[in-house]
Formats: C-alpha cells, structure tokens, sequence
C-alpha cells in the first residue's frame, strides 16, 4: 500500500521540462499490445498500490492503479463477487491500471459487459501534472462528460491513470459447459438464436468445429437451459479449465507455436456477431479460426496482408486489431475516418498538450 | 425583425421544407422549454429536419451565420437540457422517427433519434425481444434524448444505462460533417467516443442513427413488496440484498409521504402505516423466479420487513407497481409544483440522506417525498412545492441544492440520470474543480471548436462558480435572511 501520486506528479512535470515522453507502464504484461513505442524512459504505477474502498453491498471497489488484478479478484472471491469482464491476465502481475487502459475483456464481454461497462469513475494526472477526478463510486452519474470511459481502452495516449472504481457483481451459483459438434457458420447462426431466447449465456467459443457454451445463473435456470439446449456437457474441471484458457489466451490457439508457419501475425478481427463465416480462400488462416463473443470476436493468424484484412474487416461492418505485432509490421488498428481522428487530436491536446505519454502507441501523431 | 434574424431565417428556409420551420412567436412557444418548466426562453426559431441531409444543411447555415443550436429531442428533459437560447435556433430531431431496421437474429434496432423509448420496445416485443432503459417517461421521450441524457429507469441495476446498451451512434459535427461512433461489433478503433457521446447533453454532435441491442424479454416477473417501521431498517434492507448476491430487476424506495399520496390516487393496497416501502423484483424463467424470490423474501424478513406481499399474478404485479410509476402525477395532485432531485449516493447513505431531507423540510417549510431507485443509490426527492408563490420557488431551488451538495457530500453525484443541463450548472462547481471542468470544456472544444451546439449548458464557466460561491458564502443573508437556515 503506497501512495505515489506525487511522485507522478514530479516526474511528469520533469518528463515536460526536458521534453522527453514517458511509456506508461504497469507489470509490463502487455508491452507488445498497440503500435511500438521506442525509446522513451519507462513510468512505473507497479508500486502503486493498495485496495482503498470496498463494500459488497455496494457492489463497488475502488484501487490503486498499480494493485495487481489478482488482489482484487483475490479479495472479490473471499465475498463471492468477481469482475464481471474476466480481463485477460497475461500474468500474475497484471495491474488495475494495465486492464483499464488496454480495455481488453474476456468471455463474458457480449454477455455481461465489456471493462468500459464496469468502470465508474477514476483518477488521473493529466499531461501538465494536474490531478483530475472524473465519474465516481455510484452506479449511476451523468455529471459532465463520460472521461472515465474515455480514459478505458485508450493504451495511456491521455493521461496516468491512478485510481479507478469499478461496478462488480455476485458470481453465479451455477456454471455449466455444454458442447455441440457444429460448422463455423452453423455454430454462428445457433449461437445468436439461442442468445435471442431467455438462457443464462454466459460465454461461447467456436474451434475446430466444436461450439461450446457456457451457462451460468441461478441453479434452476442453468439446469433448465441444459434440459432445453442438449449438448454434451463438460466436466466441471475441464470447463474451468477451457475459460480460463480463453479469458487470459493460454489456450494452445494463441500459443507462439501458431505462429511458427511462416510470418504469421495473431489478427483480432471484431464483428457483427451474425458477420459470414470467413472465407479462407480470401484470407489464408481462416481455416483455422477460433470465434468467440457469439461470433463478435474472430481470431485468427494469418500472414496476408494487413490491407485485405482490415478490407474485409470492414467490409462486414467491424474492424481488425495486429494483436500481437511481434513481427513490428505496420499500424495495429485501423485508421480513422479523418472527422474522427481530428476529434481524437484534439482530445490528444487536451489532456495530454506536450505529447509526453504513450506517443504513437493508439495512433502515430498521437 | 433584427435584419441577421431574417437572413437566417432566409438561408435555414432553403434548407428545410417551409412547414418545417418556425418562427412566429405562437409557433415556437411551445418550444421554450422542455420538461423543467420553470425554465423558458423563446429561440430565434425552430427547425424540424426529416432527415440527416437536413440537419446537415442547418447545421451548416448555423455554423455560417456564428448562431447557436439547442438539440431538442421529445422535450421531456428534466433538468433544461433542452432550453433554448434567446439568440439560438432549436433543432428538434421529432420528425426523425422512423424504426430503419430490427434484427431479431442480432437483436439489434437501428433507428432514428425520435422514435419514442417505448415503440422500440414494441416493435421488438414479436421477436420476443425488448430494449431495456426505461425511464419514467418511456411512452414519449425518444432514443436521440435517452442518448443525451444516458437515461436510466428502474431496471438499470440489472440491465445498465443507455451507455450499456447502445452500440452506435451516427450523428453530424456542428461544420456537417457526419461521423459514426462505434460500430455494428462491440468495439471499435480509437478512443471510446461513443462513450463520451452518450449523456453530453446534445453539446457535441447531432444524433441522427442510433443503434440498440435488444435482449430477450423474461417470461416471467414478480415483485415483492415489504413494508418497514423504520426508514433506516429500508435502507439497510437494501444494502442486505446486494450484500447476499442478488441482483434485483427493480428495487425501489418509498416512504409514507410517498405512499400516502400515491394511494390517494392508485389505491394498490399499499401499507399506509409502514415508515417505507420496497418494491423488490425478479425476472427470468419460472424456476430462477421462484428460487430469488424465495431468498429475496428471506434476506428482507432478516432486515427487518414487517410485511412481505408477493405478486401472485402479473395484473398484481402491475398494481404494486402502479403506485411507484405514478409517483409524480400523484405529487401534481397534492401540490400545485413539484421539484424532482436526481442525486445519486452510496447505498449505506440512504437513511442519512433522508434524515437530512427531514431536517430540511423543516429548515425550509417545504414538504418533500421520496420515490427511487434504491438499489443504485438514485435518489428522487420530490419537492412540493406553489409555483405562484415567488418565495416558495426559491426555497424549493435552494432546498434542492443542499440535497444535491449533501449528495457529493456524502460521496455520489448531483444527477444519477436527469443530465446538468441548466438546473443543475451552479451544482457542478460543487462536484468538480477548475481542472476538471477545463478539461470538459477542452471536451466539449474536441467535438465543437466552434462552440455553437448547446453552448453554456451542463459545465459551468470559473465566472458563474465563483458568483455560487460568494452566495454559499452568504448563505442565510441572501436573499431571503428571513429564513431559518439552521
């Protein structure tokens, strides 16, 4: 438990006096996600740490940056509430601060809500060394504009995130794990009809041909969508073990092996949920996709182009991320119609008018 | 006529088909204000686009001629979101009120920013599907203010806020050029500006296409209703239902005040002797309705409830609610005006907040009753209050500000789900700092560097917090010190 805002406070304002930016770090566990950022010193919030409110009535929890995701799940579980997002933790140090700046969530994302949908508030220190507050620690607050969500997923191009509240909930009583043997394209269509029907939902994946769904609620509800749904449900050792893998990407799907075969670089392709199977003779690497999100996220590795990804991405209503830019190809998201991207310029100014964080890794120039 | 007024008007007729602008005074009085009505002014004119060409084009005359637009959605605001300004055109998006598509397979609607909260959940309702914000006043505020406002309702523990439920948002920039926010799939490239979108008040962009996920309507629904002897056993009751990990559909406050008004006007059997009452409700299939309502009941005979009700049929269930949903008509019938707070506080400060209320009832001669949504902490302390009397209009301003004050006091906000809009301005200078509200304004310049759409509403200037402060400072002098403020 330390508090180091004030040291943040010094080094960025010593950051803007010698006009050298500063790459915004936590455990470090997602230094390869966005655009490259090169040599730069490196800001620390792994010290800053510590739980500073929580009240299972409330169901609200308010930490330090730098408190590691494991802590908070840690103490979540002791009162059976957890983090409804499941952030993927691509190490036992990932920290608060880390999954709400990369704004990555798991499984549950279509089901219960993306991190955005959880964070109600939090503070920041901004690029000219201020300290600001924005939302807060109730579930509902329309007082000025929504920063809070602003700052969730933006990678840290607009200020040090210090302190932030999340919305948390119960865990269910009940979980299962039901498995059908199903197409791409057919697994897509029944995992959206079943979606439309009141069922406990609670996760999907598609591999190989294999769909699994995971349901979770009240004991009764699960045990009736089971009865409903058929299926070959999953021991529960094994079902735990098949979300896990996917929340935090241990699955062997994402392992470095896949990436052995040539070049191939990881794509995040997000979707409309009901979006066509992907044809592999346009995009090789299609044929060994693994779709989640209900068909709303579809990874795949792939080496063609960036260009005829993020062509065909678009051309189904969604858009393509380089997850993992080892290979330093290119820009990892896709561009900005130019409206937009001026707004993002202008917010860049903003809160951040010396361009001394994360400089380039959102978008170059930013 | 001023001549600039009639260019405009000459330059916004090219633009618009001629019934679809107004500006003959007994035209556009019905548009000086919205549903804070203590709050009029009548614009310069009204334009009534039918399509986003439209809006475009006035968009466009507007940023040409420097004059500022007001986005007027259904006008059933409640905190002057929607005011005109003397020197300002309105530009109402009602006509904009066609259902462009329902995709029961993706569940999701596209529309047009007037169509009414309640038509999408209607059109959805074949599909078994159903659009889950739902503000008291569903049956006509419409999709373009809910995403304004970010509207909540009474199911928002459980289902979540406009922001959790729209996935895009098409709109024009004050210099017409349009632009999506977010996408058809659950994210997109950049910064979350869809998120900043929803609840700015209509001072960032126009909406004209809005998105929605529809989810699946439960087959069945029961409510609970427990009556309390004592205000702070309801409020802790509360606080023990989330603690035991239940999510309520609903669960809602109300206290005697409340309850004895509103059985004047429904009769739904409510327990008139009960200090509170909680409305407590299930939703889901039958077997997950039944096993909560079982530990719902349980947690609240453990709180303290000295009568519990469930609903055995789903006209009971409506009947138990009638009382609550019309909290604010039945507030009209007892007193001439009503003022209706929006604070929103940490669920273990309820009782607090209400022993406070109490005291101020007293401090300000003012009667005051409290309907909300208690499983999030939203309060809406119903001030009672006559209108034709100047002196009394000034108390009930001033009575709710301390309860908004006590509110961020005791660790919330001043609006849960109502917006700032002008109401509540001099609040926000309570709420946030100079930092703070220059980065709102450097917000606000992102979007709108021109500063023309629905400028001087919701962030206050340095100027107007420090004339606020210098009155708390007088607090009790002016400008009535013949009150007791003690």
């Amino acid at each position: 438990m330390a508090d180091l805002t004030n040291e943040f406070v010094t080094q960025i304002k010593e950051a803007v006096a010698q006009k050298r930016p500063l790459i915004i770090e936590g455990s470090g566990s997602k230094r390869w996600y966005g655009n490259v950022v090169a040599g730069h010193r490196t800001l620390s919030t792994a010290g800053h740490t510590g739980i500073l409110d929580y009240d299972p009535a409330e169901l609200v929890l308010t930490a330090r940056a730098g408190t590691t995701i494991a802590e908070l799940e840690k103490t979540l579980a002791e009162r059976g509430q957890m983090l409804p997002f499941e952030p993927p933790r691509y190490s036992s140090e990932s920290t608060l601060g880390g999954v709400i700046a990369a704004g990555l969530s798991g499984p549950a994302r279509p089901y219960a809500g993306g991190v955005r949908d959880f964070v109600l508030g939090l503070h920041i220190v901004d690029g000219k060394g201020d300290v600001l507050k924005f939302g807060g620690q109730v579930m509902k607050n329309v007082a000025g504009y929504d920063v809070s969500r602003l700052m969730t997923g933006s990678l840290g191009v607009l200020g040090l995130i210090t302190q932030v509240s999340l919305k948390v909930l119960p865990v269910s009583l009940a979980q299962s794990t039901l498995c059908f043997a199903l197409s791409e394209a057919a697994s897509i269509h029944q995992v959206n009809a079943w979606s439309a029907k009141p069922l406990p939902i609670t996760g999907s994946v598609w591999h190989q041909g294999v769909l699994s769904v995971r349901l979770a609620g009240a004991r009764a509800a699960v045990a009736s969508a089971e009865q409903q749904l058929g299926g070959t449900k999953l021991a529960p050792e094994v079902a735990a073990k098949l979300w896990l893998d996917l929340q935090d990407q241990t699955h062997a799907f994402f392992s470095c092996a896949s990436a052995m075969v040539g070049q191939r670089s990881l794509w995040r392709l997000s979707l409309p949920a009901i979006a066509p199977a992907i044809d592999a003779a346009l995009i090789p690497g299609a044929q060994d996709q693994l779709i989640e999100w209900g068909g709303a996220q579809r990874w795949l590795w792939s080496d063609a182009s960036p260009e005829a990804i993020r062509k065909l991405a678009r051309s189904l209503g969604g858009h393509a991320v380089l997850f993992n830019n080892q290979h330093a190809v290119g820009d990892v998201f896709d561009k900005l119609p130019p409206p937009l991207l001026a707004i993002h310029q202008r917010l860049k100014n903003t809160f951040d008018p010396h361009g001394i964080f994360n400089p380039g890794r959102l978008y170059q120039g930013l | 006529m001023s001549e600039k007024r009639q260019r405009l008007i000459e330059a916004l007729s090219g633009s618009l088909p001629s019934a679809n602008l107004l500006w003959q005074k007994e035209d556009t009085a019905p548009y000086e204000c919205d549903g804070l009505a203590a709050y009029r002014t009548l614009p310069l004119a009204v334009a009534l686009p039918e399509n986003e060409a439209q809006v475009q084009a006035v968009l466009k005359v507007c940023n040409e001629f420097g004059v500022p637009v007001v986005p007027r959605g259904a006008g059933t605001g409640l905190s002057g979101g929607a005011m005109p300004m003397q020197e300002g055109i309105v530009l109402s998006t009602a006509k904009m009120n066609q259902i462009l598509n329902i995709d029961p397979l993706s569940r999701r609607a596209i529309l047009q920013p007037g169509v009414r909260n309640l038509a999408i959940s209607d059109a959805a309702a074949p599909y078994g599907l159903y659009y889950a914000p739902d503000p008291s006043s569903q049956i006509a505020c419409s999709i373009g203010g809910n995403v304004a406002e970010n509207s909540g309702g009474v199911h928002c523990l459980k289902y979540g806020l406009t922001v959790n439920n729209v996935i895009q948002v098409r709109a024009v920039l004050m210099d017409g050029d349009v632009v999506e926010f977010g996408t058809e799939a659950l994210d997109a490239p950049g910064l979350d500006l869809l998120a900043v979108m929803i609840g700015s008040e209509g001072m960032l962009a126009v909406v004209t296409e809005v998105t929605v996920r529809l989810v699946p309507r439960p087959p069945v629904a029961r409510v609970i209703m427990a009556s309390f002897d004592d205000m702070t056993k309801a409020g802790n009751a509360v606080a023990d239902v989330i603690a035991a990990g239940l999510i309520p559909a609903g669960l809602e406050m109300m206290d005697k005040a409340a309850t004895r008004a509103v059985e004047e006007f429904v009769h739904a059997g409510y327990d008139l002797d009960a200090e509170a009452i909680l409305l407590c409700e299930s939703d889901g299939t039958e077997e997950e309705v039944t096993e909560e309502i079982e530990r719902m009941s349980a947690v609240l005979r453990e709180s303290g409830a000295i009568r519990i009700q469930v609903s055995q049929s789903e006209a009971e269930r409506m009947v138990f609610w009638s009382g609550r949903k019309n909290a604010f008509p039945a507030a009209g019938r007892i007193s001439p005006d009503y003022y209706c707070m929006d604070g929103t506080i940490p669920k273990k400060a309820i009782a607090t907040l209400l022993n406070q209320i109490k005291e101020m009832e007293d401090r300000y001669g003012l009667r005051c009753m409290n309907v909300f949504h208690a499983g999030d902490g939203n309060m809406h302390p119903l001030i009672l209050f006559d209108g034709s009397d100047e002196d009394q209009w000034h108390r009930a301003e001033t009575f709710g500000n301390e309860i908004l004050e006590a509110c961020v006091a005791l660790g919330g906000t001043i609006t849960g789900e109502h917006g700032v809009g002008i109401e509540k301005i001099n609040t926000m200078c309570v709420q946030f700092d100079e930092k703070e509200r220059d980065a709102f304004f450097g917000v606000k310049a992102a979007f709108d560097p021109v500063k023309l759409l629905n400028p001087d509403k919701a962030i206050p200037t340095l100027h107007r917090c420090a004339e606020y402060g210098r009155m708390h400072v007088h607090r009790g002098q002016l400008p009535h010190p013949d009150l007791p403020r003690f």
